[in-house]
Protein backbone atom coordinates (compact mmCIF):
# COMPACT_ATOMS: atom_id res chain seq x y z
CA UNK A 1 0.00 0.00 0.00
CA UNK A 2 1.08 3.11 -0.55
CA UNK A 3 0.80 6.62 1.98
CA UNK A 4 -1.30 8.35 -0.56
CA UNK A 5 -4.57 9.34 0.17
CA UNK A 6 -5.61 11.22 -2.68
CA UNK A 7 -6.45 10.21 -6.28
CA UNK A 8 -5.87 13.48 -8.34
CA UNK A 9 -6.13 16.98 -8.44
CA UNK A 10 -9.40 18.08 -10.25
CA UNK A 11 -8.09 22.35 -9.80
CA UNK A 12 -4.85 23.59 -8.46
CA UNK A 13 -4.25 27.37 -8.44
CA UNK A 14 -0.68 27.99 -7.01
CA UNK A 15 -0.28 29.63 -3.95
CA UNK A 16 -4.03 30.26 -3.63
CA UNK A 17 -6.27 27.33 -3.73
CA UNK A 18 -6.80 23.42 -4.85
CA UNK A 19 -9.04 21.00 -5.35
CA UNK A 20 -8.35 17.09 -4.82
CA UNK A 21 -10.34 13.88 -5.36
CA UNK A 22 -10.61 10.68 -3.08
CA UNK A 23 -12.83 7.48 -4.37
CA UNK A 24 -14.02 5.40 -1.20
CA UNK A 25 -13.32 2.02 -2.77
CA UNK A 26 -14.26 -1.81 -0.68
CA UNK A 27 -11.03 -2.87 -1.29
CA UNK A 28 -8.71 -0.69 0.61
CA UNK A 29 -8.14 -2.48 3.74
CA UNK A 30 -8.75 0.01 6.39
CA UNK A 31 -11.91 0.13 5.71
CA UNK A 32 -11.90 -3.37 6.98
CA UNK A 33 -9.90 -2.70 10.01
CA UNK A 34 -12.10 0.21 11.29
CA UNK A 35 -15.09 -1.45 11.82
CA UNK A 36 -15.62 -5.33 10.48
CA UNK A 37 -19.30 -5.04 10.22
CA UNK A 38 -19.69 -1.16 8.94
CA UNK A 39 -16.49 -0.54 6.35
CA UNK A 40 -16.30 3.25 6.48
CA UNK A 41 -13.78 5.82 5.97
CA UNK A 42 -11.72 6.72 9.35
CA UNK A 43 -11.56 10.64 9.44
CA UNK A 44 -8.06 10.61 10.71
CA UNK A 45 -7.58 9.60 6.70
CA UNK A 46 -9.95 12.43 5.97
CA UNK A 47 -7.22 14.51 7.76
CA UNK A 48 -4.18 13.07 6.23
CA UNK A 49 -5.79 13.64 2.62
CA UNK A 50 -6.56 17.04 3.61
CA UNK A 51 -2.93 17.52 4.46
CA UNK A 52 -1.44 15.97 1.79
CA UNK A 53 -3.85 18.48 -0.36
CA UNK A 54 -3.47 21.09 1.80
CA UNK A 55 0.58 20.05 1.87
CA UNK A 56 1.09 20.22 -1.35
CA UNK A 57 -0.58 23.76 -1.98
CA UNK A 58 1.19 24.92 0.32
CA UNK A 59 4.94 23.08 -0.71
CA UNK A 60 4.00 24.20 -4.61
CA UNK A 61 3.82 28.10 -3.23
CA UNK A 62 7.48 28.10 -2.54
CA UNK A 63 8.46 26.16 -5.41
CA UNK A 64 9.05 22.56 -3.35
CA UNK A 65 12.23 24.60 -1.87
CA UNK A 66 10.87 23.69 2.23
CA UNK A 67 10.27 20.52 3.55
CA UNK A 68 6.24 21.16 4.43
CA UNK A 69 4.77 19.09 7.64
CA UNK A 70 1.79 18.94 9.46
CA UNK A 71 2.30 20.75 12.97
CA UNK A 72 -1.25 21.64 13.79
CA UNK A 73 -4.87 20.21 13.31
CA UNK A 74 -6.60 23.48 14.10
CA UNK A 75 -10.53 22.51 13.34
CA UNK A 76 -12.02 19.26 12.08
CA UNK A 77 -16.08 18.67 11.82
CA UNK A 78 -17.34 16.29 10.01
CA UNK A 79 -20.84 15.57 9.18
CA UNK A 80 -21.36 12.30 7.75
CA UNK A 81 -20.08 9.24 7.76
CA UNK A 82 -18.18 8.01 4.54
CA UNK A 83 -18.34 4.87 2.73
CA UNK A 84 -17.32 2.36 0.17
CA UNK A 85 -18.50 3.91 -3.18
CA UNK A 86 -18.32 7.59 -2.06
CA UNK A 87 -16.43 10.35 -3.54
CA UNK A 88 -14.63 12.45 -1.52
CA UNK A 89 -13.31 16.48 -2.55
CA UNK A 90 -10.92 18.11 -0.46
CA UNK A 91 -11.41 21.98 -1.41
CA UNK A 92 -8.76 23.73 0.32
CA UNK A 93 -7.33 27.54 0.26
CA UNK A 94 -4.12 28.74 1.98
CA UNK A 95 -4.83 31.75 4.74
CA UNK A 96 -1.47 32.96 5.36
CA UNK A 97 1.65 31.87 4.40
CA UNK A 98 5.30 33.17 5.54
CA UNK A 99 9.01 31.64 6.05
CA UNK A 100 7.57 29.89 9.06
CA UNK A 101 4.77 28.48 8.94
CA UNK A 102 1.39 28.41 6.92
CA UNK A 103 -1.99 27.75 7.72
CA UNK A 104 -5.00 26.12 5.38
CA UNK A 105 -8.95 26.33 5.34
CA UNK A 106 -9.98 22.77 4.17
CA UNK A 107 -13.53 21.70 3.83
CA UNK A 108 -14.96 18.82 2.90
CA UNK A 109 -17.17 17.51 0.28
CA UNK A 110 -18.92 13.78 -0.16
CA UNK A 111 -20.83 13.45 -3.40
CA UNK A 112 -21.07 16.91 -4.19
CA UNK A 113 -22.74 18.29 -0.52
CA UNK A 114 -20.26 19.72 1.84
CA UNK A 115 -20.10 17.68 4.70
CA UNK A 116 -17.31 19.58 7.01
CA UNK A 117 -14.24 21.38 7.51
CA UNK A 118 -10.32 20.74 8.61
CA UNK A 119 -8.15 23.77 9.08
CA UNK A 120 -4.54 22.98 9.11
CA UNK A 121 -1.21 24.26 10.27
CA UNK A 122 2.03 23.67 8.14
CA UNK A 123 5.84 24.05 9.64
CA UNK A 124 8.41 24.62 7.33
CA UNK A 125 10.88 22.91 9.30
CA UNK A 126 14.17 24.35 8.00
CA UNK A 127 13.11 27.50 9.32
CA UNK A 128 12.12 25.97 12.70
CA UNK A 129 13.36 28.78 15.93
CA UNK A 130 15.30 26.06 17.32
CA UNK A 131 17.74 25.47 14.71
CA UNK A 132 17.31 21.92 14.18
CA UNK A 133 18.90 20.19 11.22
CA UNK A 134 17.29 18.11 9.01
CA UNK A 135 18.68 16.35 5.77
CA UNK A 136 19.61 18.34 2.73
CA UNK A 137 17.55 16.47 0.22
CA UNK A 138 13.38 17.14 0.82
CA UNK A 139 12.17 13.53 1.89
CA UNK A 140 8.46 15.56 2.27
CA UNK A 141 7.95 15.75 -1.48
CA UNK A 142 8.69 12.32 -3.27
CA UNK A 143 8.15 11.61 -6.56
CA UNK A 144 4.38 10.04 -6.21
CA UNK A 145 3.39 13.43 -4.96
CA UNK A 146 4.57 14.87 -7.87
CA UNK A 147 2.96 13.33 -10.31
CA UNK A 148 -0.07 14.59 -8.93
CA UNK A 149 0.38 17.91 -10.37
CA UNK A 150 1.35 16.84 -14.08
CA UNK A 151 -0.54 18.86 -16.35
CA UNK A 152 -0.90 21.74 -13.49
CA UNK A 153 2.16 22.95 -12.86
CA UNK A 154 5.91 22.42 -13.17
CA UNK A 155 7.48 20.50 -10.62
CA UNK A 156 10.90 20.33 -9.81
CA UNK A 157 13.14 17.51 -11.97
CA UNK A 158 14.06 14.04 -9.96
CA UNK B 1 -12.19 55.89 16.06
CA UNK B 2 -9.53 53.57 18.05
CA UNK B 3 -11.30 50.03 20.22
CA UNK B 4 -11.44 50.31 23.86
CA UNK B 5 -9.75 47.93 25.85
CA UNK B 6 -12.91 45.36 26.31
CA UNK B 7 -13.25 45.59 23.00
CA UNK B 8 -9.56 44.19 22.35
CA UNK B 9 -9.70 42.08 24.73
CA UNK B 10 -12.62 40.50 23.77
CA UNK B 11 -11.34 39.62 20.34
CA UNK B 12 -8.23 38.22 21.65
CA UNK B 13 -10.20 35.95 23.60
CA UNK B 14 -11.93 34.84 20.39
CA UNK B 15 -8.89 34.45 19.27
CA UNK B 16 -7.45 32.67 21.78
CA UNK B 17 -10.33 30.18 22.32
CA UNK B 18 -10.33 29.45 18.45
CA UNK B 19 -6.41 28.87 18.38
CA UNK B 20 -5.57 26.98 21.74
CA UNK B 21 -8.93 25.29 21.85
CA UNK B 22 -10.01 26.76 25.58
CA UNK B 23 -12.73 28.07 27.18
CA UNK B 24 -13.84 31.69 27.59
CA UNK B 25 -13.37 32.27 31.18
CA UNK B 26 -10.12 30.29 31.18
CA UNK B 27 -8.64 33.27 28.88
CA UNK B 28 -8.02 35.61 31.61
CA UNK B 29 -5.77 38.58 31.58
CA UNK B 30 -2.79 37.06 34.14
CA UNK B 31 -3.02 33.53 32.11
CA UNK B 32 0.10 32.89 30.73
CA UNK B 33 0.36 31.28 27.64
CA UNK B 34 2.22 28.45 27.89
CA UNK B 35 1.70 27.20 31.51
CA UNK B 36 -2.27 27.97 32.01
CA UNK B 37 -3.46 27.91 28.32
CA UNK B 38 -0.90 24.89 27.20
CA UNK B 39 0.71 26.82 23.94
CA UNK B 40 2.83 25.02 21.99
CA UNK B 41 5.39 26.69 19.85
CA UNK B 42 3.57 26.21 16.42
CA UNK B 43 0.57 27.99 18.43
CA UNK B 44 2.16 31.17 18.82
CA UNK B 45 2.32 31.06 14.56
CA UNK B 46 -1.24 30.18 14.68
CA UNK B 47 -2.03 33.39 17.09
CA UNK B 48 -0.25 35.43 15.00
CA UNK B 49 -1.26 34.39 12.04
CA UNK B 50 -5.07 35.04 13.54
CA UNK B 51 -4.67 38.17 15.09
CA UNK B 52 -3.47 39.46 11.82
CA UNK B 53 -6.75 38.68 10.38
CA UNK B 54 -8.93 39.85 13.01
CA UNK B 55 -7.43 43.00 13.57
CA UNK B 56 -5.97 43.76 10.31
CA UNK B 57 -2.73 44.17 11.40
CA UNK B 58 0.67 43.16 9.78
CA UNK B 59 3.20 41.25 12.85
CA UNK B 60 6.73 40.48 11.62
CA UNK B 61 8.54 37.87 13.12
CA UNK B 62 10.14 38.65 16.39
CA UNK B 63 7.93 41.70 17.02
CA UNK B 64 4.96 39.92 19.51
CA UNK B 65 6.71 36.98 20.39
CA UNK B 66 10.79 36.69 20.85
CA UNK B 67 12.25 35.46 17.57
CA UNK B 68 16.19 34.97 17.46
CA UNK B 69 17.02 36.53 20.75
CA UNK B 70 17.36 33.24 22.31
CA UNK B 71 19.26 31.84 19.74
CA UNK B 72 21.75 34.99 20.17
CA UNK B 73 24.67 34.23 22.36
CA UNK B 74 25.19 37.80 23.28
CA UNK B 75 21.60 37.74 24.73
CA UNK B 76 22.10 34.57 26.58
CA UNK B 77 24.50 32.75 28.68
CA UNK B 78 24.27 30.04 31.24
CA UNK B 79 20.62 29.39 30.68
CA UNK B 80 20.38 33.70 31.55
CA UNK B 81 19.07 36.52 29.65
CA UNK B 82 22.42 38.28 29.50
CA UNK B 83 21.91 42.16 30.71
CA UNK B 84 22.30 43.13 27.04
CA UNK B 85 19.53 40.61 26.23
CA UNK B 86 17.35 42.13 28.59
CA UNK B 87 17.85 45.34 27.53
CA UNK B 88 17.26 44.36 23.92
CA UNK B 89 14.19 42.84 24.82
CA UNK B 90 12.65 45.55 26.70
CA UNK B 91 13.57 47.80 24.69
CA UNK B 92 11.46 45.65 21.22
CA UNK B 93 9.37 44.24 23.27
CA UNK B 94 7.29 47.17 25.06
CA UNK B 95 4.23 45.29 25.84
CA UNK B 96 5.79 42.87 28.47
CA UNK B 97 5.37 43.25 32.01
CA UNK B 98 8.80 42.08 32.88
CA UNK B 99 8.25 42.60 36.76
CA UNK B 100 10.81 41.27 38.62
CA UNK B 101 12.32 38.92 35.90
CA UNK B 102 15.51 40.84 36.22
CA UNK B 103 16.21 39.83 39.63
CA UNK B 104 16.22 36.00 38.63
CA UNK B 105 15.94 36.20 34.25
CA UNK B 106 15.90 32.41 33.72
CA UNK B 107 15.32 31.74 30.06
CA UNK B 108 13.24 28.89 31.23
CA UNK B 109 10.79 31.80 33.24
CA UNK B 110 10.67 33.85 30.19
CA UNK B 111 7.67 32.10 29.07
CA UNK B 112 5.55 33.29 31.96
CA UNK B 113 6.13 36.67 31.15
CA UNK B 114 3.22 35.79 28.07
CA UNK B 115 0.29 36.44 29.13
CA UNK B 116 -3.23 37.07 27.48
CA UNK B 117 -2.61 41.00 28.48
CA UNK B 118 0.56 40.90 26.90
CA UNK B 119 -1.19 40.68 23.15
CA UNK B 120 -3.75 43.19 24.28
CA UNK B 121 -1.02 45.33 25.07
CA UNK B 122 0.73 44.30 21.88
CA UNK B 123 -2.80 44.99 19.90
CA UNK B 124 -3.55 48.53 21.77
CA UNK B 125 0.40 49.91 20.47
CA UNK B 126 -0.20 48.72 17.53
CA UNK B 127 -3.89 49.71 16.61
CA UNK B 128 -2.90 52.83 18.15
CA UNK B 129 -0.67 53.62 14.85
Amino acid sequence: MRWIWIDRFEEFSPGVSAVAVKNVSLAEEHLHDHWEDFPVMPVSLMIEGMAQTSGILVGQARDFREKVILAKISKVEISEPVVPGDQLKYHTEIGTITDQAASTHGTVWKNGKDIGTIDLMFSHIDQNLAGTKFPEENFVFTGQFLRLLAGFVETPAK
Amino acid sequence: MPMTDDEVFQKVTETLTEALGVDDDEVTPDATLTGDLGAESIDFLDIVFRLEKTFGIKIPPGDLFPDNVLNNPDFVADGKVTDVGLVKLKESMPHVEFGDFDQDPDVNKLSELFKVQTIVNYVKNKTAG
